[in-house]
């Protein structure tokens, strides 16, 4: 017995050791970052203990490329689609919750039919729609196509399905039309699934980059993916300082909201899975 | 809004507004996200599968019907081929990989790990950062020579490969950034569905003397099966979906060592502008999506039952 315990012993600091190990592996790319953004282009490939520390990676690659402009696009983009995103997903989750019509259920097929084929796929067609609609080269161009999020609407009918059918009654006895119940009853009742959907949304569109990078072509429309890329494959050579500084520039917003509320993007996260 | 005719309506019978029109309301309330969703993604797709077997316009040339040429050219390129057995080895890496690794990550932040917190922080970081801009961090952990990979290996004396340059090894390179950028997310949906577990099972096996390995094969991964078919279905699905990383790192070099599907039909409808053939090779990425989404429908099924 106390052989097996200690086997046990044994083996649960062999997997303690296992788990420290992957997580190191785990956070090396995001701490050899760091260090390279903040030691002299000389120490980025050079790990000593004494290297002296600089700022001066983050102001040239500040300089270096119009990023304020491609944070105020990114910061446009993420915005107007949530917004979108919020209204449309919404309205069509109330209507497939809540009223039966004809046709409700091929409808909602058609909708899920969107969590495989994804705007990610369709972009050679995409393409085309917006050269037809004249406007390649806009903010709205790259949002456009994720506005009816069919992860949303999925999300939000589970959730407005599980709100008691009374509250949804009394309010209507007390005369509410279907637009004062949704906005009186469902909407407060959801709100920590808009908070999930919220972040997980932004963290991927923060982060999206093909479909940005084939509809943007200037300085006024693309994101912070797009601008990085093209800063770092072109403007830059490889000064590994400079490209990381950018980097961790460019991820610092969502990293610093992660870290800040690391729980409850982990429970976001969670919650989005869960339903 | 509040008309006198509602206030008089008995608590019995719903407002006359209510009992009018649930067909109309409920098309009204759906109409502007199905526009949108018709609009950009079940017109593509439809529109898709139509030029794929036109000829791509060409200047004043307009598209001529010229029906499987396409697809007989495509059946007929080894850089096609390529990218499909490319995506297929590039799947069939990633995938169980990253689900065993999320699987061993939840189990282990779902237990009593010393450290869990910085665990957590360090499976889950990956998630939240852009895709585009770790690749530029791993592009140099495989730089030739003075990249991490390269003085690691090097101070124990084993000779490198040009890790992004070398046909053979590329490929696993990029293999090894999606394991790492994915594992963390899926993490998340397991330690959901493991907090769900009743801890009073762990405690009645542990009282029947069940090793943990006995008590994992036998309750917890049964109990996390519904969890494990939904990553598997979204695992699938990122394989085939995302590909910012062979953009940055090796633009589907060497020799289309790592061009994956999807990035062959960014390559020939915005490098070479060929229309149609990217059409036709989106076809194919279609059907794949189209032959997973059945699974994904048996899936969503399964989780609806459970509410």
């Amino acid at each position: 017995m106390s052989a097996l315990q200690a086997s046990g012993r044994g083996g649960a600091a062999l997997e303690t050791a296992g788990a420290w190990l992957l997580a190191l592996v785990w956070i090396l790319p995001l701490g050899y970052a760091l260090w390279a953004a903040i030691h002299p282009s000389a120490y980025s490939a050079h790990f000593v203990l004494d290297a002296p520390l600089t700022v001066e990676n983050f102001v040239r690659a500040w300089n270096a490329a119009p990023f304020a402009r491609y944070f105020l696009n990114t910061f446009i983009l993420v915005t107007m689609i949530l917004a979108a995103q919020l209204v449309l997903c919404t309205l069509a989750a109330y209507a497939f919750a809540r009223f039966s019509f004809a046709g409700r259920d091929l409808a909602f097929i058609l909708v899920l039919l969107q969590l495989m084929i994804m705007p990610d796929v369709l972009i050679v067609e995409n393409y085309r729609t917006m050269s037809a609609l004249g406007i390649v080269d806009t903010i709205p161009a790259i949002g456009l196509p994720y506005m009816a999020s069919a992860f949303g609407i999925f999300l939000l009918r589970q959730t407005f399905k599980s709100v008691p059918r009374e509250l949804d009654e009394a309010a209507r006895v007390e005369g509410a039309g279907p637009l004062a119940v949704l906005l009186k009853v469902y909407v407060p009742l959801a709100k920590p699934v808009y908070i999930a959907y919220g972040l997980v949304s932004v963290s991927y569109h923060w982060n999206n980059f093909l479909w940005p990078l084939i509809v943007t072509n200037s300085v006024n429309t693309r994101p912070l993916t797009v601008g990085l890329q093209i800063f770092a494959s072109t403007d830059q050579g490889i000064d590994w300082s400079v490209i990381t500084a950018a980097t961790l520039m460019t991820s610092a917003p969502l990293l610093l909201a992660f870290l800040l509320f690391q729980r409850q993007f982990v429970q976001s996260f969670m919650r989005a899975g869960i339903r | 809004m509040h008309g006198p005719e509602t206030k008089l309506a008995t608590a019995v019978v719903p407002p006359p507004r209510w009992r009018v029109s649930p067909q109309i309301h409920g098309w009204l309330l759906l109409l502007p996200a199905s526009v949108l969703l018709a609009t950009f993604t079940h017109f593509p797709a439809v529109a898709t599968i139509i030029d794929s077997f036109y000829s791509t316009p060409k200047g004043r040339r307009a598209a001529v019907l010229v029906g499987a040429d396409n697809y007989q050219a495509m059946l007929a390129d080894p850089v096609f081929w390529r990218a499909v057995s490319n995506n297929i080895v590039y799947a069939a890496s990633v995938i169980p990989l990253t689900m065993a690794l999320a699987l061993a990550m939840a189990l282990w932040v779902n237990g009593r790990i010393p450290g869990r917190p910085f665990l957590r922080l360090s499976f889950f970081t990956p998630t939240v950062l852009p895709m585009i801009a770790v690749a530029n961090i791993w592009l140099f952990f495989y730089a030739p020579g003075y990249g991490l990979l390269d003085q690691m290996l090097g101070a124990l004396g084993v000779p490198t490969p040009n890790w992004l340059g070398d046909q053979h090894t590329a490929l696993i390179c990029l293999i090894a950034v999606a394991v790492w950028k994915d594992a963390g997310f899926f993490m998340i949906f397991y330690l959901a569905a493991l907090q769900q577990v009743s801890p009073q099972l762990a405690e009645a096996a542990a009282i029947e003397g069940a090793s943990r390995w006995y008590f994992f094969r036998r309750v917890t991964f049964p109990l996390l099966m519904p969890t494990t078919l939904f990553v598997l279905i979204n695992a699938i699905i990122n394989s085939f979906r995302l590909i910012d990383h062979v953009v940055v790192m090796t633009q589907g070099g060497p020799d289309n060592a790592t061009a994956l599907l999807l990035f062959y039909i960014y390559e020939a409808g915005f490098k070479f502008w060929d229309t149609a053939y990217a059409a036709t090779l989106t076809v194919v990425l279609l059907a794949l999506l189209a032959f997973f989404a059945l699974g994904q429908f048996v899936v969503l099924d399964r989780r609806i039952h459970y509410q």
